[in-house]
C-alpha cells in the first residue's frame, strides 16, 4: 500500500497538488515513485515558465524508465525544488515533502475541480 | 542448474605491470603543430602476450550469442554466421581504401550496388542508400529526406507522429531533425488507435513513423487504412525496419505503401551488433523520393560502376565515404547464401519460434493483448510481482544463472513488468524448451533465492542506480573519481 495523503489532489498520471491560496505545489505520488524505482536524473522547469494544464512540467528518469511529469493546473512556475538536481532520489524518499517538484501560481483555479481526491486516486491505482 | 561463468580478478589493462613495449615516432617525424605535442601519454605498457591473455580472460567473463541463447526482444540477437565473417575478412574487403580510383574498386562498388538491389527487392522500395552507419542514423536520414521533400513542395510541416509503442529512437530522430513529436496511444488490441491517429493528423504532419510488426510483436492489421489516412493528410509514411525480420517474403514495406524505410542490417541480415559500431542502417525510398538520397549514388554505365555526386536535390552526405563496407559485405553474403526462399523461411521460423515459446510460458506469465505474435512477444511478470515480490528484473537476473541471456525488460512501457522475448529463427526446439522451463522454474521458485541471483556469473547484481549516476567511462575519469589524479 502506498501513501496517499488525504489533503492533496491527484491526476490519473500520478501527479499530486497541494493548494495554498492561488499557489499549487506539485510532485509525483508515492505510488508513481515506487513503480518507477529510484530516480537518477530529473529535468526541472524554470521559474517563469508558463504552462497549460497537461504540458510537460518535468522529466524524471530511473534505470527502469523515463517519464514525463505533467502540469496538473495551468499557470506560471514561481519556484523550483533545485536540490533535486543533485539528489533526484529525494523524490523517492519523500515524495510529498522534500521531493516536491515545482510551485505554480494558478491562472485557472477552476481546474482543481477536475482533479481527484485521495479516495478516487486510491481507487485509480487499485488500492 | 549447472551454469558457471568464468570469474577472474582481472585488473584493468592500465593497472597491469609491464615494460615499455611500444615506441612512438619522435617529434621530428610527425608534423604536429607547436603546443599540441603531448609530453606524457597515458597508455598501458604491457607485453603482447599479457595483452592477449587479458582480453581472452575478459571474453570468457562475457556472454554472447556464441555462448548461449540471447533472446533480447527488439534487438534481434540472431546468430552471425561464420562464413559472413570469413568473407568480410578477405583482403579484397579489408585492404581497399575508399579514396582509391573508381577503376580499382569496381568489385566493391558492384557488391554495394547489388546489395542495394537486393534490399529494394526485399522491401519493394525503388532506391536504397547504404550510407547511414546505424538504424537510428537511418531514421535521421529518413527524416531529413521527408524535410527536403516537403520543403520542395513549399510546405512547412513541423510535426512527426509516433505511436506510444515505438522504439525510443523514433521520437529522438524526429526531434533531432527539428520536428515536434506527437505521440498517439495504442488501442485495446495493442495496435495504433486509428481514431487517435486521425485526430493527430493535420496539415502540420510531415511523417508518421510506424514499426510493423510493432514492438509488442503484433502486426498492425490496419496498415493499409493507416497509409491512406497519412497520405490523404499529405504526410509521408515511415517504416522503422527494426522488425523486418518477421515478414520477409510474405509482405514488405513497399506493399504496405510506406514511402521511406530503414533497414537494421544487424537485426534482419545477421551482421554483428556493434556495441556502438560499426553498423549499417541503409534507407530505402519510393521513386519520388530518390532525388533526395545522400550522395554519392552508385551508378553503372555499361558494366562500369561510378560514384555520382551530381544530385542537386540530395540532402548531402550523412556519413564519410560509403558507409561501413565490411558490414555491408556480411549482409550481402547472408542474403546470397539464404536466397529468396531462404529469407522467407527465416522469417517464418522466427515467427514460429516466437509463438512456440510464447505458448510454453503463458502458464506462469500474463499475456497482454493475447493473440498470435510475430517474431517476438511481450509477457508481464505483474502477477509474480504482486504475489511474491519478484519483479521482471529479478526474473531477468535469475535467467543469467541458468545460462541464458535476459530478455528485454520494462519495454515497451505500456506493459507493466514487461519481459520482451525474441528467440530468433536460429534457436533449436530443444533450446527453446530449456529456456521456457527456466522461466517456469523461476516463476515457481523461492522468491528470496530468485532475488539473490545472479550468483554464478562473473559479476553479481550490479548497482544500476550508481552506474547511471556516476558515469565512469574512461581511465581518466576513473582516476579522477578515485582521487588518484
Amino acid at each position: 500500500m502506498s501513501e496517499v495523503p488525504a489533503e492533496l489532489r491527484y491526476t490519473k498520471d500520478h501527479e499530486w497538488t497541494r493548494v495554498e491560496g492561488d499557489m499549487a505545489t506539485v510532485g509525483i505520488t508515492d505510488h508513481a515513485q515506487g513503480e518507477l524505482t529510484e530516480f537518477v536524473y530529473v529535468q526541472l522547469p524554470k521559474e517563469g515558465d508558463r504552462l497549460s494544464k497537461g504540458d510537460v512540467l518535468a522529466i524524471v528518469e530511473s534505470v527502469k524508465n523515463t517519464a514525463d511529469v505533467y502540469a496538473p493546473v495551468s499557470g506560471e512556475v514561481v519556484a523550483v525544488n533545485g536540490p533535486l538536481d543533485d539528489d533526484p532520489s529525494q523524490i523517492n524518499r519523500s515524495p510529498y515533502d522534500n521531493g516536491w517538484i515545482a510551485r505554480i501560481k494558478m491562472s485557472e483555479p477552476g481546474e482543481l475541480d477536475k482533479l481527484m481526491d485521495a479516495s478516487a486516486y486510491r481507487k485509480h491505482i487499485g488500492e | 542448474m549447472s551454469y558457471r561463468q568464468a570469474r577472474y580478478d582481472e585488473p584493468l589493462i592500465f593497472e597491469m605491470e609491464g615494460e615499455n613495449d611500444f615506441c612512438l615516432m619522435n617529434d621530428d617525424e610527425v608534423n604536429v603543430p607547436e603546443g599540441m605535442v603531448r609530453k606524457e601519454l597515458c597508455l598501458p605498457e604491457v607485453p603482447e602476450m599479457e595483452v592477449v591473455r587479458h582480453y581472452v580472460n575478459l571474453s570468457q567473463m562475457n556472454f554472447g550469442v556464441d555462448n548461449g541463447m540471447y533472446p533480447l526482444g527488439s534487438c534481434t540477437m540472431k546468430y552471425n554466421p561464420k562464413y559472413a565473417d570469413k568473407l568480410s575478412s578477405l583482403p579484397e574487403v579489408t585492404s581497399v581504401h575508399p579514396c582509391q580510383d573508381e577503376d580499382s574498386i569496381q568489385g566493391a562498388l558492384c557488391l554495394m550496388r547489388e546489395l542495394e538491389k537486393a534490399l529494394c527487392a526485399i522491401s519493394m522500395m525503388d532506391a536504397v542508400t547504404l550510407q547511414p552507419a546505424a538504424g537510428a542514423q537511418g531514421e535521421f536520414t529518413g527524416m531529413l529526406i521527408a524535410k527536403a521533400y516537403h520543403a520542395d513542395r513549399g510546405q512547412t510541416r513541423t510535426e512527426v507522429i509516433v505511436p506510444d509503442s515505438a522504439h525510443g529512437t523514433n521520437p529522438a530522430s524526429a526531434a533531432m531533425a527539428g520536428y515536434t513529436v506527437i505521440e498517439v496511444p495504442s488501442g485495446q488490441d495493442g495496435c495504433v488507435d486509428l481514431e487517435a491517429l486521425e485526430a493527430a493528423l493535420s496539415e502540420r504532419t510531415a511523417a508518421v513513423m510506424v514499426t510493423n510488426p510493432n514492438t509488442l510483436g503484433l502486426f498492425e492489421k490496419d496498415i493499409v487504412r493507416m497509409a491512406e489516412m497519412v497520405h490523404a493528410a499529405g504526410a509521408l509514411l515511415y517504416y522503422d525496419g527494426a522488425n523486418l525480420n518477421a515478414i520477409m517474403g510474405t509482405t514488405s514495406p513497399g506493399t504496405m505503401d510506406f514511402d521511406i524505410v530503414h533497414f537494421n542490417l544487424h537485426k534482419t541480415f545477421a551482421t554483428p551488433h556493434g556495441g556502438g559500431g560499426p553498423g549499417a542502417g541503409p534507407v530505402g525510398v519510393k521513386k519520388f523520393l530518390e532525388p533526395y538520397l545522400p550522395v554519392p549514388r552508385i551508378v553503372s554505365d555499361e558494366g562500369r560502376y561510378r560514384l555520382d555526386y551530381e544530385r542537386t536535390d540530395s540532402i548531402g552526405k550523412v556519413r564519410s565515404m560509403f558507409g561501413n563496407f565490411a558490414v555491408l559485405v556480411r549482409a550481402y553474403a547472408y542474403i546470397i547464401a539464404q536466397g529468396g526462399d531462404g529469407l522467407k523461411e527465416t522469417s517464418q521460423r522466427a515467427v514460429l519460434n516466437s509463438n512456440y515459446l510464447k505458448s510454453k510460458v503463458v502458464a506462469a506469465y500474463d499475456m497482454p493483448f493475447a493473440q498470435l505474435r510475430k517474431h517476438e512477444f511481450v509477457v508481464s511478470a505483474r502477477r509474480l510481482a504482486k504475489e511474491k515480490g519478484v519483479h521482471a528484473t529479478d526474473v531477468a537476473k535469475a535467467l543469467l544463472d541458468r545460462g541464458f541471456m535476459s530478455p528485454t525488460v520494462y519495454f515497451p512501457s505500456l506493459v507493466e513488468e514487461a519481459l520482451m522475448i525474441e528467440p530468433t529463427e536460429s534457436e533449436s526446439k530443444d533450446t527453446l524448451d530449456r529456456y521456457a522451463q527456466a522461466l517456469l522454474d523461476i516463476a515457481a521458485g523461492d522468491p528470496a533465492d530468485i532475488k539473490a541471483s545472479p550468483r554464478y556469473t562473473s559479476v553479481s547484481r550490479v548497482d544500476e542506480v550508481y552506474a547511471a549516476k556516476e558515469l565512469i567511462l574512461s581511465w581518466r575519469i576513473y582516476q579522477r573519481k578515485a582521487g588518484l589524479k
